[in-house]
C-alpha cells in the first residue's frame, strides 16, 4: 500500500514530538478510563461471566459502552442476536469516527489502519481529529505517531483497570458516583470542539433529536440524531458562507 | 453465566468483536488514496460535535447511577464540564471541573 511520499516525510525529531503530544493529552483520560474499566469488571463478574469472558470483552471489543449493553442485556436474558445486534448499534457511531478520519489517515498501509481501527475509541477519537483540525500541516506519518500517543495512555489501561474490577469483583461504593465518570468525560470534550457557530449549532441539535428518540432501541435515536446534526453544521457552515460573501460584494 | 452456554458466549464476544472492527475500519479501509470529496468533508467536519453530545444528553438527564432519575448534582457537574471546556479549551481542566462540581454537589445535597 502507499506510503507517505519519502521526500516529505520528516525529520524523526517531528515524529516523536507528535508521539508525545498525544500521549500528554491522553493522560488526563485515565481518569475516567480506569474507574470505567473498573466498572466494567466489576459489573460482568457479578453479572456471572468468568474472568476469561470478561477480559475478552475488553480485549477483543475494547468498546465500553457496547461492552455495558451487551451484559446489561445477557442479564435481562435477551436472545443472543439481540445481545450482538443491539450492542453492534451502539457502535455503529465509529463508522462515522472512521469517515471523519478518513482523508487524515486514509492513505496509512493496511497494516497501520487495522491499528488505528482496533484502537478506534471516542476519547482517541476526539483528541486525534481535533489535533489534525488545529495542525493540518502535518505529514501521515506524524498524524499516526499522534494517535499512536493518545492510545499509549489510554488503551492499555482499559485492560488492566478491567482486570482489576474483574479480580477485585466487588461493587465499588455508590458514593462515588463512578457511574458519572464517563459523561463527564464526553462533555469535557464537547466544550473544546465547540470552535464555531456551525460547532454550536451541531452540538445543540444533536442533543434535541437524542433526546426525542431516545425510546427508539439502544444507538438508533444516537444515530439519528448525529446525521441531523453533521446534516445541521455543513448547512450552517455553508449558509454563513454565503452570507459573508454576500457582504463583501455589497460593501466594494 | 446463567441462561447461555460458553460456547454462546463466546459466540457473543466474537461477533462483537468482529463487527466492531469492520464498523471502525469500514470508512478508513474503503477511502484508501483517492480522498473524499469537500462536500462530504464538510458534513464530516461536525462528527464529532455530532456524535458526543447526542450520546451524553440522556446519560445526563437520565443517569444510571440513580437509577434513571434526574440528578441536581450530576446536572450541575455537567454543565460544569461544558463551562470549563468552552471557557478553557482543556479537557483535563473541563474533566477536574465536572469531578469537583460532583463531588461537592453529592457531598452537599447527598
Amino acid at each position: 500500500m502507499t506510503q507517505a511520499q519519502p521526500d516529505q516525510r520528516p525529520a524523526p525529531g517531528r515524529i516523536r514530538a507528535a508521539y508525545w503530544r498525544g500521549f500528554r493529552q491522553g493522560l488526563p483520560f485515565l481518569l475516567v478510563i480506569v474507574p470505567f474499566g473498573l466498572l466494567f469488571g466489576v459489573a460482568g463478574t457479578e453479572a456471572g461471566l468468568n474472568l476469561a469472558e470478561v477480559m475478552g470483552f475488553s480485549i477483543l471489543v475494547i468498546a465500553g459502552a457496547s461492552q455495558f449493553t451487551a451484559v446489561q442485556l445477557m442479564v435481562d436474558q435477551a436472545p443472543t442476536v439481540m445481545v450482538i445486534l443491539t450492542a453492534l448499534a451502539v457502535n455503529l457511531r465509529m463508522a462515522m469516527y472512521s469517515a471523519s478520519l478518513a482523508p487524515h489517515l486514509g492513505r496509512a498501509s493496511t497494516w497501520h489502519k487495522s491499528l488505528v481501527a482496533y484502537f478506534m475509541v471516542d476519547q482517541v477519537y476526539a483528541m486525534s481529529i481535533q489535533d489534525y483540525e488545529t495542525r493540518p500541516e502535518q505529514s501521515l506519518a506524524e498524524k499516526l505517531a499522534y494517535y499512536a500517543g493518545v492510545c499509549s495512555p489510554v488503551c492499555p489501561q482499559w485492560y488492566v483497570s478491567t482486570l482489576v474490577g474483574a479480580l477485585v469483583g466487588q461493587a465499588i461504593p455508590p458514593e462515588f458516583a463512578l457511574d458519572f465518570a464517563v459523561p463527564i468525560t464526553f462533555l469535557a470534550m464537547i466544550g473544546p470542539a465547540l470552535r464555531t457557530l456551525p460547532h454550536v449549532i451541531a452540538a445543540c441539535v444533536s442533543v434535541v433529536v437524542a433526546l426525542v428518540f431516545a425510546f427508539l432501541p439502544a444507538g438508533t435515536g444516537l444515530l439519528i440524531a448525529a446525521a441531523a446534526a453533521m446534516i445541521a453544521g455543513g448547512q450552517a457552515e455553508l449558509w454563513l458562507e454565503h452570507a459573508r460573501a454576500r457582504r463583501e460584494r455589497g460593501e466594494h | 453465566m446463567p441462561g447461555y452456554s460458553t460456547l454462546t458466549i463466546w459466540i457473543i464476544i466474537l461477533a462483537l468483536g468482529i463487527g466492531t472492527f469492520f464498523l471502525r475500519y469500514s470508512f478508513l479501509g474503503i477511502v484508501g488514496r483517492r480522498g473524499l470529496p469537500e462536500w462530504a468533508l464538510r458534513y464530516l467536519r461536525y462528527t464529532s460535535v455530532a456524535v458526543l453530545p447526542g450520546l451524553v444528553a440522556p446519560l445526563v438527564l437520565w443517569p444510571s447511577g440513580t437509577g434513571g432519575e434526574p440528578d441536581p448534582a450530576r446536572l450541575a457537574a455537567a454543565g460544569a464540564a461544558v463551562l470549563v471546556g468552552v471557557l478553557t479549551r482543556n479537557t483535563l481542566y473541563a474533566i477536574l471541573g465536572g469531578l469537583a462540581v460532583l463531588y461537592l454537589g453529592l457531598y452537599l445535597i447527598g
